[in-house]
């Protein structure tokens, strides 16, 4: 059969922040019921499910929970980068006429209920725990401290300049009521905040919080019921290198390459098209590597291209544009909130915080340790 | 041993293990087309081939990343601590432990050994002088 358009028909976020009165389970429901109401639908029209950290076959144990048995499931754990991913498995199984209605859910207490662990234990015979973890690198942060350094020895990126990014993020954050941190941050306060692992200081870092939230696909017809102005998915890409550090073939280039590089064909447009980005800033240097890999610098001119203020309100390249990880909230996986406030600003309601005219936006999910990438291409139609 | 009697790491990864214990280096190496891999494989990644076996290598490398990591991450060790990536001049990388403050990306180390309670020393590096 001919392959179907595939939009963005609803998107909503769960409870954020510090939840005591609900369960990840809950918080997922309350998301994906608000999601389906933007969207005109129900839970009995979803027969895609698509769910990642909520325990083990996450689809099954959501499905339950939301009383949906569906027809196309997916509970691929591609850690941060499952639902940029997610977007693209369901967008061809729409395209393809296997799903009608997708839905992506997630919810997470990491910050009232357990943190996070620092290191990667498990399975004593696994070779994380022989060959990495008696060595004692910060899990995850050490690893992208790591790639850091590397990036710092081969092109010079300084410190100061990685600040930069967390500095254009609250600069995005102090124009939205909902996020974590809204006060003035400069390059001198990032700098002067405590090493966490060299390079990296805590505030090039994201947030610890709890959050989670749904997005809900469709074709065409099922879009124009949509309550709220449905967001065309245009492309999708998604790949994966490396699990531990160590076999990683070089620390300075991240799957985003290949990821965005399959996008943005796939959507047919450009880097110089894209009028909003949100990517996944777990770190500072996430999104620096970002930027360069999917080609919006030349490699290696990523410190120069955020020192310029691109990444700013008023910038070239407006950019995590709700505050991002680091400012507005991260509950341990960013990725719905990515598309949440991309599809907001495409449909040009995000308020104080509204990029001017936002047609095409590109949202980077980044999963493992800047080992995995998963890029979706949305337009507002 | 570990904790079953049975030689300590998985059944793959053993004989690193047990030429640890003796502070000698091991990777496998492979004789078909004369690359060395790391972590060990049940046959070589990069020619498929079975001709695999464990070879002492020099033990020198050079020093690829480095982070100084300031978290207490439960490891047993205490922080500041230097936390690397050396590449071996055979090619394998390895995660592991600078040793010499003075470091830096792109210096000469080579492999000396840190001893533990509960296992065969672990190889860490210090400055190739």
């Amino acid at each position: 059969m001919a392959s179907r358009d595939v939009y963005i028909v609803g998107v909503a976020e769960s409870p954020l922040g510090k939840v005591y009165d609900q369960t990840e389970f809950s918080m997922a429901a309350l998301a994906v019921r608000d999601a389906l109401d933007e969207a005109g639908l129900r839970l009995a029209d979803v027969d895609g499910l698509f769910v990642n950290y909520m325990g083990e076959e996450g689809s099954v144990q959501l499905g339950e929970y939301l009383g949906v048995q569906p027809r196309y499931a997916d509970s691929s754990d591609l850690g941060g980068a499952s639902f940029e991913a997610f977007v693209h498995h369901s967008m061809l199984a729409i395209a393809a006429g296997r799903c009608e209605v997708a839905v992506l859910a997630y919810a997470s207490r990491q910050r009232t209920r357990r943190g996070r662990t620092r290191v990667m234990a498990g399975d004593p015979q696994s070779l994380m725990s022989q060959f990495e973890v008696p060595f004692g690198l910060a899990f995850p942060l050490g690893h992208f401290a790591l790639q850091a350094a590397r990036h710092a020895y081969e092109f010079g990126t300084t410190e100061a300049d990685l600040a930069e990014i967390a500095v254009a993020a609250r600069m995005w954050a102090m124009k939205n009521p909902e996020a974590w941190h809204r006060d003035p941050l400069t390059v001198e306060d990032v700098l002067a905040s405590a090493y966490v692992s060299e390079p990296l200081h805590k505030l090039d870092c994201c947030l610890v919080l709890d959050g989670g939230g749904a997005v809900v696909l469709s074709h065409a017809a099922r879009a124009r019921d949509a309550a709220k102005r449905a967001v065309r998915v245009l492309g999708a890409g998604e790949a994966h290198g490396h699990w531990h550090i160590s076999q990683s073939r070089s620390l300075v280039e991240t799957p985003a390459v290949t990821s965005g590089r399959e996008a943005l064909a796939m959507a047919g447009v450009t880097v110089e098209d894209i009028d909003v980005f949100e990517p996944y800033d777990a770190t500072t240097i996430s999104v620096l590597l970002a930027l360069e890999d999917l080609g919006f610098c030349p490699k290696g001119e990523g410190g120069r291209f955020v020192a310029a203020g691109s990444l700013r309100p008023g910038g070239s390249l407006p950019s995590m544009t709700s505050g991002g990880g680091l400012s507005y909230n991260h509950p341990g996986a960013l990725g719905l909130h990515l598309l949440t406030e991309a599809v907001r600003q495409l449909r040009h309601e995000a308020g104080e915080r509204q990029v001017p005219d936002a047609e095409v936006g590109l949202v980077h999910g980044v999963g493992g340790l800047l080992s995995v990438g998963s890029t979706v291409v949305l337009r507002r139609e | 041993m570990n904790d079953t009697g049975a030689l300590w790491g998985d059944p793959l990864s053993e004989p690193f293990w047990r030429a640890a214990w003796e502070r000698r280096l091991k990777v496998q190496f492979c004789a078909q087309c004369e690359r060395y891999q790391h972590y060990p494989r049940p046959f070589c990644l990069s020619c498929q081939s079975d001709a695999l076996a464990w070879v002492d290598v020099t033990g020198r490398g050079t020093v690829y990343s480095m982070t100084r990591n300031w978290l207490d991450v439960g490891s047993g060790l205490v922080p500041p601590y230097v936390v690397a990536l050396v590449d071996l001049d055979e090619g394998p990388r390895l995660l592991t432990n600078l040793i010499d403050d003075t470091l830096c990306i792109g210096d000469r180390v080579e492999v000396t050994w840190r001893d533990r309670v509960d296992g065969p020393p672990l190889p860490v590096f210090k400055s190739l002088d």
